[in-house]
């Protein structure tokens, strides 16, 4: 029988590997961080103080399949269909699907390896921050994307002093456009949080971040969270640009080596939210199964609560020349964009209340009817003929 | 505690000449009063609503002088010394009084005992100059005194009714009632309706002659002409019929001979006539020869006097009829005495102790303005009306009150449009709180009584006039102590030269005591029916309209009144629901030439322009547009009809030619139509198309147009409603145009409502009005409210039985179940069976194909 072996026991590998199982795959999951697969998605439950279990997937074991954590592949030897551990094993396979994920990037700044600069990725990354983090203790997250929000509205929430350092002139830019994020940063305001930006950082001293300006920013705490790198290090020898390259089969120019999630690019992109990498897992483990499926990205959505406020968006946000329809509710912390081209729904952002998501998501591509019932939602709106 | 409690007061509604009994309670239910001989119970929609009237908004609650307050001594010494300077400069021809119809007799006579006898001036003219003049005129021509020979029972007993420029269903709605009710019980009974414009009252009619505007001269002449070649004969008839068959009546009617043939043989074969006429026959430059032109017909025929058988002159005003009574008119002397008459002016002169009684006719209304435009009165005091809306050419009107040296006006309100060109502001009486007498169409005079304490330092009118003529050291002659004194004044005239053989003498009244007066009981003057003994027959040659279209203005604007309101509207405008189905002024046009204009049209006359949104009326004939007469700058300002009407008057009866008037109609692009409800009325610069209405709960709401850009326009509209403390939820897709906007209270209560797009929005004003009325707004109603309609509501329908609140909607549901009759209509959604005034509408709904949806 085909041994499968998935490499990386995040969220994609482990519903790849789920789903290797689910179609009667002989199917070993291996992960590099110690103990059962997590849901790095919902890493700031744990910072926010919740057991680290609530962050649990589903069981390998459980489903059949033969679970290693801890255990590190520093490489492939594709000849004899082996996988080389840290520690010197090797781990037989027929077809293997790497689903290594990516790392936090730290960045390359003066003082950027002090021991007070975290980064925002792992368990125990959470549990360092917690262990800093004390009521009034002044922490700077660097980077007001997604995770360092999530990070900030953490350590504000342990009482720290935050700050948030952005080097682009609005929150969340690759999700939002400067209208949504507007609302996102009142309502961060509203709880504590500091923002400067657009910022560019000089270097990090032991008690504060240097902008390039000379301003001084107090910080016991620094969080990086600036961007992810895709782990590619095990695609030695395929072919790799940002990510290891992968057709529509998800197959990479070794065929028996398939790759999934963040660490893979498809069609140049790759991706780094959960959607698409969960299925890919699907589209790779019914591929493995012999069931030939194309992977078609899903239309970028994200799902987010940040400090108890729903942000959600979906395909392209604010782009040149199409149409904005917004609804705006400044005092409410409401806030929605639709962008249309040619009278079809191209990209939206739902802010504060993330309730017609759904909607919205069916409406992508469609033709859109009367514009204020679809911005005014479902219970308005009557699909256009 | 109820209202019901209260005994219910007989008093009389304050509208249109039919002249209703109601029973009336301080806060309870108004309700047609059974025992009265004009209504037997009914109302209309305006009568029904007389309870949400009585607390008006913008009462004027005492005298201002030059703008402040100033008590009633003050003001009535500003008054005297006022008219004491204009007479010294200008002598009596520089003074002038511009009375009402809304007056009661004992105000109207006062006012005129003021004028002729105090003053000594002629120049007192009643805005039934506008209304009654031709009527008048017509009477006076014919039988030599002014009296409406026939009662409403004929029109029950009539087996042809013909209606002339009367819209009785919207006007006067109880006798519609009345009429459909006769004819229900006689379905032998015939109804044909003469008018250019095919109006409710035209619906179920036998026949409607839409002849051209100004023209029904030319449509009697051919009817006298067709009754002589019959055979009928009448002395001193030869002329007129002469005269009559010199006109060509099917070229200057635009009528196909047919009809007017089939009209004659209707006319001719029916013994039992009635000719109901009004506002359409009067205000016209033939008016007076229009109405004679009618009783010529009559009076051929001997039609007049018999059950069932009458020229029927409607009056508009509650109490048109009393001014006339008591001479309130720059053209009579008092009661129905002359100034032609020696003797009569004598009787007078020596009866009021007015050595220096005018000796002849003074200046009519139109007159009065004009002069007043050029300086020659020095003095002017205005009672009851609104003449900066309804005169004609008011834009005239208008710079000539501002010009006037001294203005006085008193009234209920002090936001009409007259109250805030005047220097002197008088606090009046309304009804409800006055007492005296009315007289309506059919001669029959009722007692308004008083059932509500007058709020503030309001006072009666004759009140206020006997004070400024103590003024003039006439106290003796003014000294009454209620209306009952100045009734037995009034009623002892009409006695005073017996041999003048007036039919209009009730100086058997003059002794009335005042409990008799306060118990009096609707009373008519005069024979039931009045046949005169000697009539003549007016010859009426052929004049044609001056209001005509020609090249540069090619439309004939047709003015008018809707079912709901009440002339300038101070009375029903603040009603909701009398607003409700007409909340902004519209011009309605043939459905064709409507599409050719758009949404929006411009309306030139006169120098003057109006805006209004256009509607489409299949019931008027190409080339004539209608636009009703009511709005005026508190409701919308730039839809107000009067500016666009030329003055040109009845050389006959002095009565301005107000129905039709030549303009040009032409599309206004609007570049975006906005709707705004508003705990606020917006101000008039606002946008270039403004309508302002209220809603229930204190709430106005708004029809606007611009020709901004779309974003440029809300932007100013959320400007002009903003306020320190409102947050806004906002909707802007800017490409398409459309934006929309609800401000928040510091509680979260909503405050203001915009919605602005290029196509007029249609939202249910019912329901913003409930959800402003509900206080701080969740979550779902913050993003309803932005909807303008609560989710998966019904779609917006305008309201069509005013009585009950019915919604277009809910009707044609009715009828979609099943409903094929209009009583079957009203039994499974109460519409039509308040006033019945919507019955036409809802009949047409019947008629009209139900459209899938």
């Amino acid at each position: 029988m085909t041994q499968i072996l998935v490499i990386g026991a995040g969220p994609a590998g482990a519903r790849c590997a789920q789903a290797c199982a689910e179609r009667g795959l002989r199917v070993k999951l291996v992960g590099a961080e110690p103990g059962l697969p997590y849901d790095r998605v919902a890493l700031g439950k744990v910072l926010g103080g919740a057991a680290p279990s609530v962050l649990a997937l589903p069981d390998p074991a459980a489903r059949g399949i033969r679970y290693q954590p801890d255990t590190r592949i520093t490489r492939l030897d594709r000849a004899a269909r082996h996988a080389i551990t840290a520690d010197g094993g090797s781990l037989a396979y027929d077809r293997v699907v790497l689903a290594t994920g990516s790392h936090a990037w730290r960045l390359p700044l003066p003082g950027a390896d002090q021991p007070h600069v975290l980064l925002y990725r792992t368990l125990a990354d959470v549990a360092a921050m917690r262990a800093l983090a004390r009521a009034s203790v002044p922490a700077v997250v660097i980077g007001g994307g997604l995770l360092g929000l999530e990070a900030a509205a953490g350590l504000a929430a342990l009482g720290c002093a935050v700050t948030v350092l952005h080097a682009m002139p609005w929150l969340m830019e690759r999700q939002l456009n400067a209208e949504a994020a507007a609302t996102l940063r009142r309502h961060l305001e509203a709880r504590g949080l500091r923002f400067v930006m657009p910022a560019a950082t000089a270097a990090i001293e032991p008690d504060a971040v240097v902008l390039k300006d000379g301003t001084r920013i107090l910080a016991d705490i620094v969080v990086l969270a600036v961007g992810v790198r895709p782990n590619v290090a095990l695609g030695d020898g395929l072919a790799v640009k940002r990510g290891i390259i992968v057709d529509d089969y998800l197959r990479s120019t070794d065929p028996d080596i398939l790759a999934i999630g963040e660490c893979a690019e498809h069609h140049g992109q790759v991706c780094g939210l959960v959607t698409p990498a969960l299925a890919m897992a699907d589209v790779a483990a019914a591929n493995l199964a012999g069931v030939p499926i194309r992977y078609v990205p899903p239309t970028l959505s994200a799902t987010l609560k940040i400090a108890g406020l729903p942000v959600w968006s979906l395909g392209e946000i604010a782009p040149e020349g199409a149409e904005p329809i917004t609804v705006e509710d400044a005092d409410y912390g409401e806030y929605r964009g639709l962008w249309l081209r040619d009278g079809v729904l191209v990209g939206a952002v739902l802010c504060g209340d993330a309730a017609d998501s759904g909607f919205y998501q069916g409406m992508l591509g469609r033709p859109i009817g009367d514009r204020a019932a679809l911005a005014l939602g479902p219970a308005w709106h009557k699909a256009a003929a | 505690m109820d209202g019901t409690s209260f005994p219910a007061t007989r008093t009389t509604c304050p509208y249109c000449g039919v002249g209703c009994g109601v029973l009336a309670r301080p806060s309870g239910p108004i309700a047609g009063d059974p025992a009265h001989p004009a209504n037997q119970g009914r109302l209309c929609s305006k009568g029904a609503a007389l309870g949400e009237t009585l607390d008006l908004p913008d009462r004027q609650l005492f005298p201002e002088v030059d703008g402040k307050r100033a008590s009633w001594d003050a003001a009535l010494d500003a008054v005297a010394e006022g008219f004491r300077t204009a007479l010294a400069e200008r002598g009596p021809e520089g003074v002038a009084l511009y009375v009402s119809g809304q007056l009661l007799t004992e105000d109207y006579y006062a006012a005129n005992k003021f004028a002729k006898g105090v003053l000594g001036t002629a120049n007192i003219d009643s805005n039934s100059r506008l209304c009654m003049a031709s009527a008048v005129a017509a009477h006076t021509r014919a039988w030599g005194e002014d009296v409406v020979p026939g009662c409403y029972e004929d029109i029950e007993l009539a087996d042809l009714v013909v209606l002339v420029g009367s819209n009785l269903a919207w006007c006067h709605p109880v006798l519609h009632q009345r009429l459909l009710a006769a004819r229900a019980a006689r379905p032998e009974m015939q109804i044909v309706v003469i008018d250019p414009r095919r109006t409710a009252t035209a619906e179920g009619a036998e026949l409607h002659l839409p002849l051209r505007p100004g023209s029904d001269v030319a449509l009697f002449a051919a009817l006298l002409t067709h009754l002589a070649d019959q055979g009928h004969d009448a002395p001193d008839a030869a002329e007129a019929v002469s005269e009559a068959r010199r006109i060509d009546a099917p070229a200057l009617t635009g009528l196909d001979p047919a009809l007017i043939a089939r009209f004659c043989t209707m006319f001719a074969a029916t013994e039992r006539v009635v000719t109901l006429f009004s506002m359409g026959v009067n205000q016209s430059v033939a008016g007076a020869d229009k109405a004679n032109a009618i009783i010529n017909c009559h009076l051929l025929t001997g039609r007049i006097g018999k059950p069932g058988a009458a020229p029927f002159s409607l009056t508009g005003q509650p109490n048109a009829m009393g001014g006339r009574e008591v001479g309130a008119l720059a053209t009579m002397l008092a009661g129905h005495l002359r100034f032609s008459e020696p003797a009569e002016h004598a009787a007078v002169a020596a009866a009021w102790g007015a050595p220096a009684l005018p000796r002849k006719p003074g200046m009519i209304a139109t007159e009065i303005f004009a002069a007043l435009g050029q300086g020659r009165i020095g003095a002017l005091w205005t009672m009851a009306t609104n003449p900066a809306v309804s005169l004609p050419g008011s834009a005239g009107v208008r710079a000539a009150m501002e010009r006037a040296p001294l203005l006085v006006a008193s009234d209920v309100t002090r936001a009409s449009d007259s109250m805030v060109r005047a220097r002197i502001r008088l606090p009046a009486l309304s009804w409800g709180e006055k007492s005296g007498t009315v007289t309506n169409s059919e001669r029959v005079i009722s007692r308004q009584r008083g059932f509500l304490t007058p709020p503030g330092e309001a006072r009666p009118d004759w009140w206020a006039i006997a004070g400024v003529a103590a003024r003039f050291g006439r106290a003796d002659a003014f000294g009454w102590t209620g209306p009952a004194d100045i009734f037995r004044e009034h009623a002892a005239l009409t006695g005073l030269v017996p041999e003048a053989g007036r039919i209009f003498d009730i100086s058997s009244l003059a002794d009335l005591s005042d409990a008799a007066y306060d118990a009096l009981a609707p009373l008519r003057w005069g024979p039931r029916r009045y046949a005169p003994a000697r009539a003549r027959l007016v010859p009426t040659p052929w004049r044609p309209p001056a209001n005509m279209a020609d090249a540069v203005h090619p439309v004939t604007l047709l003015t008018g009144r809707l079912r709901d309101q009440w002339h300038t509207m101070t009375r029903t405008g603040p009603v909701p629901r009398l607003m409700a189905q007409h909340p902004a002024p519209k011009l309605a046009l043939h459905p064709e030439e409507a599409a050719a204009i758009g949404a929006v049209a411009q309306i030139e006359g006169q120098g003057e322009t109006a805006l209004v949104g256009v509607t489409a009326d299949p019931g008027l004939p190409h080339g004539v547009g209608f636009l009703p007469m009511h709005w005026s700058d508190v409701y919308a300002p730039s839809g107000r009809s009067n500016p666009l009407v030329p003055v040109a008057v009845d050389p006959v009866s002095g009565q301005p030619e107000l129905k039709h008037a030549p303009v040009r109609v032409s599309p206004w692009p609007a570049r975006w139509f906005a709707a705004v409800v508003a705990r606020v009325r917006l101000p008039d610069g606002a946008a270039p198309l403004l309508s302002r209405a209220p809603l229930p709960g204190g709430l106005w709401r708004h029809d606007l147009a611009g020709q901004s850009d779309p974003a440029e326009g809300f932007a100013a509209l959320r400007r002009a409603l903003d306020a320190p403390g409102l947050v806004w939820r906002l909707l802007a897709a800017p490409e398409a145009g459309l934006f929309r906007g609800v401000a928040f209270d510091a509680a979260g209560a909503p405050a203001a409502w915009i919605a602005l797009a290029r196509e007029a929005p249609g939202p249910g004003f019912d329901w913003l009005a409930a959800a402003f009325a509900g206080g701080p707004a969740d979550a779902a109603l913050r993003r309803a409210l932005l909807a303008g309609q609560a989710a998966l509501g019904p779609p917006p329908s305008p309201t069509i039985c005013a009585c009950h609140g019915v919604s277009r909607a809910a009707i044609e549901a009715a009828i979609t179940a099943g409903a094929e009759t209009v009583a079957a209509v009203g039994g499974a959604c109460a519409a039509g069976t308040g006033c019945g005034a919507c019955r036409p509408e809802i009949a047409g709904l019947l008629a009209a194909p139900l459209v899938a949806i």
